[in-house]
């Protein structure tokens, strides 16, 4: 069972805001889901390799070349807010 | 030159027939295809945004090309749309998300640019579940989809706009994303053709992630060649995607005849378990049924490990979604809430306006899945888990050539009939296992329930082995007259 | 002072920017001091829908890099994701190797005082991608708003953990200059600490001496130059011994050196929720690095500081501290190698490098050594040229600072200006009467015995000759002269 503490210490790690309503809403389903999630615990897995990709490749690499930049002005054309040619965040408060 | 049928209602290869012909233009046909989404995508909905000028222009060249008897290829002139979570040069692409509302990609997908380069014309971007997380459509954040089949239903997810598109004749073909059965469900719903090829098969550049390991680009079509001649255009290896494979790519369209005759086709006993709708098993044996009469040999198979594929599922998908979506900060592009009192604060409103309900619970799941202490008990549970669901296709594979099961447990269902996540999850169940293991596996026509609403029969086949399956597909279309049956939109 | 009580104990972490053309990631250039976000792509904006695709050269100098640091090349790596926020990182991940790194358990032999020598340990080596620039309006406590620059973004970069064996500031000072001679030994990373391509972080501890256990570690970030190296920790050891002698715990936190005012102070960390959520990379397939590949980087190896060093020594017959110091930097040795096939004097070619070259130029200054003025070739010449008895060792150094100034070779520079040294007897003798006439006191005080006078009539005849008489004839001429007057 997720208690309340580790819903907001999950949501502090994905930043993401939450009502205290938000919060034990999104518990409850949270619970739900792992508990349907948990049947994967009936399982053996003693010594199965884990599949990080359904197609095993290995040594993709490219040479070490150039390829074009954006223009400065399309970097920085999505930008929520700028100033001059930087992106601008709020003052930084470390967690 | 006048048209003898309306060009919305004809396939791409009878469309570009009568291109070659000079019966119609590449302009004529996309005004004509822009008429009908001005007249009916106000009651479906699958569009997000139109790209009339470019759409336009794009045509006119091919009106040239086609007039100098010098066409591009098979997709020259052809009005297609494109998910949008698939990323357009200068064309806001939204991802179905008030968080990229306004984002506008200075760059194509490699999808979207191969096509383009075929001389495929671009009608606009479709809807979809927000970051292609769902299977309904309902989770757009800006609208949802109706089924062109009973709009009071769903098209199915998160490709729904695009299966939308093609049912309803919006487009001639489209192309959707698929990470847990997103283009084979609502393929199925909306009655068109969908197809997932093999992992890898396809470069996923330039499509939004959702969950990398899991994130399929696959055509949605009106038939089987349409389908083949789609993938033929966008497979193959691409410089930019390490995780696409260079395998040659065969000519799908040339493989399509041949028939079923001396494949073994095999029909996994979890896929008619209980839950399945009756009407769906009913369509889909007699499907099987048609398969054998066609000449193929039938026999039953065992899939051990497919509940437990679901549940692999939604931890490795959200796993991988709390990592993709962590960029979405009010940064770089994208929404950014205001009156954040400093930066943490700004992230954590901005994403908490920005994500709608179901993203911000698989956020939350896949952050919790890969945080200290449950490593292990989830995410590296699960990837061992996704080796046994894989295995039990091997162990299939090793003794039939393709399977054949239904899409979905059920026709597709009325809007808010699955308000709770879990219900909605289930839906995946017969599609999961596909993406899990990488494995090419499409969704036709096979059929319709008393209330007239289509139903799909799924094919997997053997990893690289598009050929094959695109090939019983086809057998299986020509010999039924499913694709007679069009929808009213009444 | 109460360190004496306590064993220092102490590991670097090392981030080194790898001389590849182009990002880890990425085609964009990794050229230094571009305008801000002059220097992006889609993919090191981690812009939706981009992925990243691994930089074949950055992978080849990493694993010589290990192969030279003798570390455990693993057959197979592969990369991570690692989780937090920070604005700087455009993912808010920051794709790095975590489990499967590219190489493990290597060393490095470091000069102890005393002429001893010891091997420090090197945990692990692994590449990852570097973060951008973050610019604050005013200082980061003060700061209303920061500003981001992601030219940065997507450099690779090699990431090199010491095991803790350093026991001093000076050994880590020490570690660190024979960890970056190395690297520019090896052509795999320019070392300019002041453009940030050596970065590098201590973790500190300290416990009583004689016990085993390690004490409670602290992290000390910003160390960007060698002296800053040794101050931080000097300050850090000194700090933590009187927190302990004062009978207080050591909190293990990470602290930020602040060079100006010359002390660390804690930082809240960025990386303070300390839940980093590492998974594999999925846009990314692994690496299995056959022995072919390996033994490709292995014959790539040049010769390594330490072995030149002792080939200098046997070689050249040069003292050890001569070829200490002549081998801090390729460039250096390399320019002294250059110097001696011109002059063929060993020793004097190294006495003018260690006493004027690098009065000019630091000696590990590989930008400076190589563009400088005086060519080896040149330096070569000017010791023939005192060698063969043309100039005077005195009129050398006149010659160096002309060689210094304009780049011409030193017998131009001899030829235009006259200094050939006067060897010529006859022409002396003449020059010797004319300054015995001129000056009848000095003279005097010789023939009523004071000998000195005969060394102020020497200097006379030099002055008379502008220093370009060869002292030795002048002398021979002198002393034969005088008696007979
Ligand atoms: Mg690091
Ligand atoms: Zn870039």
């Amino acid at each position: 069972m997720i208690s309340r503490e580790e819903v907001r210490h999950v949501a502090r790690l994905a930043r993401l805001h939450l009502t205290d309503d938000e919060a034990e809403r999104m518990r409850e389903q949270l619970d739900a889901i792992l508990a349907y999630i948990d049947k994967l615990r009936e399982l053996d897995v003693e010594g199965v390799e884990p599949t990080a990709h359904a197609v095993p490749l290995v040594n993709v690499m490219r040479d070490d070349a150039l390829a074009p930049c954006l223009p400065q002005e399309q970097a920085l054309a999505n930008a929520p807010d700028r100033a001059d040619e930087f992106f601008r965040v709020p003052r930084i408060i470390e967690d | 030159m006048v048209a003898t049928v309306e060009p919305t209602g004809l396939t791409m290869h009878e469309l570009t027939a009568r291109y070659r012909r000079g019966e119609i233009a590449p302009t004529e046909a996309t005004e004509a295809y822009f008429a009908r989404i001005a007249e009916r995508d106000p009651q479906v909905a699958a569009y997000l945004t139109l790209t009339r000028e470019q759409a336009l222009a794009a045509a006119r060249a091919a009106d040239a090309r086609y007039r100098a008897g010098a066409p591009r290829g098979p997709l020259d002139g052809v009005p297609i749309a494109y998910k949008d979570v698939l990323c357009t040069e200068g064309i806001v692409t939204t991802c179905g998300s008030k968080i990229l509302e306004r984002f506008v990609p200075p760059y194509d997908a490699t999808v979207v640019a191969r096509l383009g380069a075929a001389g495929a014309v671009m009608l606009g971007k479709t809807n979809m579940d927000e970051f292609a997380m769902g299977s309904s459509t309902e989770h757009s954040a800006f609208r949802p989809t109706r089924n062109p089949w009973d709009l009071e239903r769903v098209p199915g997810g998160s490709s729904g706009g695009s299966a939308a598109a093609v049912g309803a004749e919006l487009a001639a073909a489209a192309l959707g994303t698929d990470t847990g059965g997103s283009v084979r469900q609502p393929a199925a719903f909306c009655g068109v053709v969908g197809l997932k090829p093999t992992y890898g098969r396809i470069s996923r550049y330039g499509l939004i992630a959702f969950a990398s390991s899991l994130d399929h680009i696959g055509p949605l079509t009106r038939d089987v060649r349409d389908c083949a001649l789609l993938l033929h255009a966008i497979a193959g290896v691409d410089p930019h995607d390490s995780t696409s494979v260079d395998e040659p790519v065969p000519d799908y369209p040339a493989m399509l005849e041949g028939g079923v005759r001396g494949l073994t086709l095999g029909v996994p006993r979890e896929y008619f378990g209980s839950g399945l709708d009756p009407e769906v098993e009913a369509a889909v044996r007699a499907a099987i049924a048609r398969l054998a009469d066609l000449g193929a040999a039938i026999e039953e198979v065992s899939l051990p490990n497919t509940d437990y594929g679901l549940a692999v599922y939604y931890i490795v998908a959200p796993a991988e979604a709390s990592s993709n979506l962590a960029r979405y900060d009010g940064v770089k592009y994208g929404l950014r809430a205001p009156g954040g009192k400093d930066l943490i604060d700004m992230e954590s409103r901005t994403r908490a306006a920005g994500f709608g309900a179901e993203v911000k619970r698989r956020i939350m799941l896949g952050t919790y899945a890969l945080s200290a202490g449950y490593y292990d008990a989830y995410y590296g549970r699960a990837q061992k888990v996704r080796t046994l669901v894989r295995r039990d296709f091997e162990a299939a594979f090793a003794r039939v050539d393709l399977l054949v099961a239904p899409t979905t447990p059920t026709a597709a269902f009325k809007h808010g009939d699955k308000a709770d996540p879990l219900a909605m999850y289930l839906n995946d169940v017969f599609t999961v296992g596909g993406d899990l293991a990488g494995l090419p596996a499409m969704s036709v026509r096979c059929g319709f329930t008393a209330a007239g609403l289509p139903i799909g029969l799924q094919l997997m086949a053997r990893p690289f082995d598009e050929a094959r399956l695109l090939r019983a597909a086809h057998a299986y279309e020509q010999s039924t007259d499913w694709l007679a049956r069009r929808p009213t939109l009444a | 002072m109460s360190t004496t009580t306590y064993e220092t104990v102490i590991g670097l972490e090392v981030h080194a920017q790898l001389a590849t053309v182009s990002k880890m990631f990425c085609g964009c250039p990794t050229t230094f001091g571009a305008g801000p976000n002059t220097q992006t792509c889609p993919v090191c904006l981690g812009m939706p829908g981009t992925l990243p695709v691994i930089n074949r050269r950055a992978i080849e100098l990493a694993v010589r890099t290990a192969l030279a640091f003798e570390c455990r090349v693993n057959p197979s790596c592969r990369f991570a994701r690692k989780h937090y926020y920070y604005p700087d990182m455009p993912k808010n991940f920051q794709i790095s190797q975590y489990e499967e790194p590219l190489a493990e358990d290597g060393g490095l032999e470091i000069d102890l005082p005393g002429g001893a020598s010891r091997r420090i340990g090197i945990q692990r080596l692994h590449l990852e991608e570097d973060v951008g620039k973050l610019v604050h309006e005013g200082t980061l406590e003060t700061a209303h708003a920061s500003l981001v620059d992601y030219n940065r973004s997507g450099m690779p970069l090699m990431e090199t953990v010491s095991r803790p064996d350093l026991r001093s500031p000076e050994e880590a000072a020490t570690y660190l200059r024979a960890f970056r001679a190395v690297l520019v030994h090896l052509g795999v990373c320019d070392g300019n600490m002041e453009e940030g391509s050596l970065r590098c972080d201590a973790n500190v501890s300290l416990r009583p001496r004689g016990a085993r256990e390690l004490g409670t570690k602290v992290e000390i970030k910003n160390l960007n130059s060698f002296r800053n190296v040794q101050r931080a920790l000097e300050f850090e050891v000194e700090r933590q011994a009187r927190a302990l002698d004062a009978g207080e715990r050591i909190v293990q936190e990470t602290r930020l050196w602040d060079a100006d005012r010359g002390y660390t102070r804690p930082m809240r960390s960025k990386e303070s929720a300390h839940d980093y959520r590492y998974f594999p990379e999925p846009d990314l397939v692994p690496l299995v690095l056959d022995p072919a590949f390996v033994a490709e980087r292995r014959a790539e190896l040049p010769e390594l500081p330490r072995a030149r060093r002792e080939r200098f020594v046997d070689a050249y017959r040069l003292p050890a501290y001569d070829a200490a110091i002549l081998t801090q930097s390729k460039a250096l040795a390399d320019y002294y190698e250059a110097a001696v096939r011109e002059s063929g004097n060993t020793k004097a070619v190294s006495n003018w490098i260690m006493s004027e070259l690098l009065r000019e130029i630091g000696s590990d200054d590989e930008r400076a050594i190589t563009t400088c003025p005086v060519t080896p070739a040149h330096l070569g010449q000017l010791v023939k040229l005192i060698d063969d008895g043309t100039i005077s060792g005195k009129i050398a150094k006149g010659v160096f600072e002309g060689m210094l100034r304009s780049g011409d070779a030193p017998g131009a520079i001899v030829a235009r200006e006259g200094l050939t040294q006067v060897a010529d007897t006859g022409a002396l003798e003449r020059v010797i009467d004319e300054v015995l006439a001129g000056n009848p006191k000095p003279l005097d005080d010789w023939k009523k015995g004071k000998t000195a006078a005969a060394q102020a009539l020497f200097g006379l005849v030099m002055k008379a000759t502008a220093g370009k008489a060869n002292p030795a004839i002048v002398k021979r001429l002198l002393e034969a002269k005088l008696p007979k007057i």
